[in-house]
């Protein structure tokens, strides 16, 4: 599927997915922080797909937040759904590791 | 469009989003749908394409009163209150009042956009109440009473409910 769009970071310890609107401000902002926070992920503007696909990734969707509003953020497989920007819970949950592993 | 917009937020007495970069990604979210669609649908919705299921969408949604008064701001953030004007920092993002039904039903129906347009869905009716300008006579169907009334500019204290429906 290439509708899925891959943005590079250097920090991959977390699985990222991002279902956006890519008219949608708020999205624009969590694409915008992971960015800034040099965080690896992958987002999938649902506005821009059509038919079969677009139906599938919408009952992925669902099965995280049933109103399947955007922006909803999945972290490694649904141990964390972010929904909304919520930028402190946002660096809460990716921040987090990185100190378990300075334990370590 | 953002006069457009900066206008009805006047009319109704509300504020548009106090941040700046938020409000242009925002406006052009919906110069962005206008064209993509053909009307200015919400810009952090998943709009159907087809006018009928989307009209509730469409800026100023429906839900915007109601969510304005409840917290400070609309779904999308366009539209916000001067309590949340004079302090940004409660921007943030609120639950989705759109039901359930209609979002489902809106994108069945975008679907198959063979199946062109049906009946229209936002024909609610039963409980919403209707309230009535006390100065000029405007009615209003919401929720709560509007903050200033958009004909006269009465405040919302001057507005009654408006009981004599047939």
């Amino acid at each position: 599927m290439n509708s899925i769009d891959i943005v590079n970071g250097k920090k991959d310890d977390h699985d990222i997915k991002v279902f956006t609107i890519s008219t949608c401000a708020w999205c624009k902002k969590v694409k915008k922080l992971l960015r800034s926070m040099d965080v690896e992920f992958r987002y999938v503007d649902i506005d821009l797909l059509e038919g079969e696909e677009k139906n599938k990734v919408r009952e992925e969707l669902e099965e995280y937040n049933p109103k399947r509003s955007c922006p909803t953020m999945i972290i490694d497989g649904g141990d964390e759904v972010i929904i909304g920007f919520k930028e402190d819970k946002i660096k809460e949950v990716l921040e987090e590791e990185k100190e378990d592993e300075e334990i370590h | 469009m953002r006069k457009y917009i900066k206008n009805d937020a006047e009319e109704n007495d509300y504020f548009l989003c106090p941040d700046e970069e938020l409000l242009d990604d925002l406006i052009e979210g919906l110069v962005e749908n206008k064209k993509r669609y053909g009307y200015p649908s919400c810009p952090c919705r998943d709009a159907s394409g087809l006018k009928t299921y989307d009209s509730d969408i469409i800026c100023p949604c429906e839900y915007r009163d109601v969510d304005v008064d409840e917290y400070g701001m609309c779904y999308c953030g366009l539209f916000v209150s001067e309590e949340v004007k004079k302090d940004p920092s409660k921007l943030g993002p609120i639950p989705e009042r759109r039901p359930s039904e209609i979002i489902e039903a809106a994108a069945e129906a975008g679907n198959d956009k063979n199946k062109v347009e049906k009946t229209p869905l936002s024909e609610k009716e039963g409980s919403i109440k209707v309230w009535r300008c006390t100065v000029c006579g405007y009615l209003a169907g919401r929720e709560t009473p509007p903050p200033v009334c958009p004909i006269c500019k009465a405040k919302a204290e001057r507005f009654v409910v408006f009981k004599n429906l047939s």
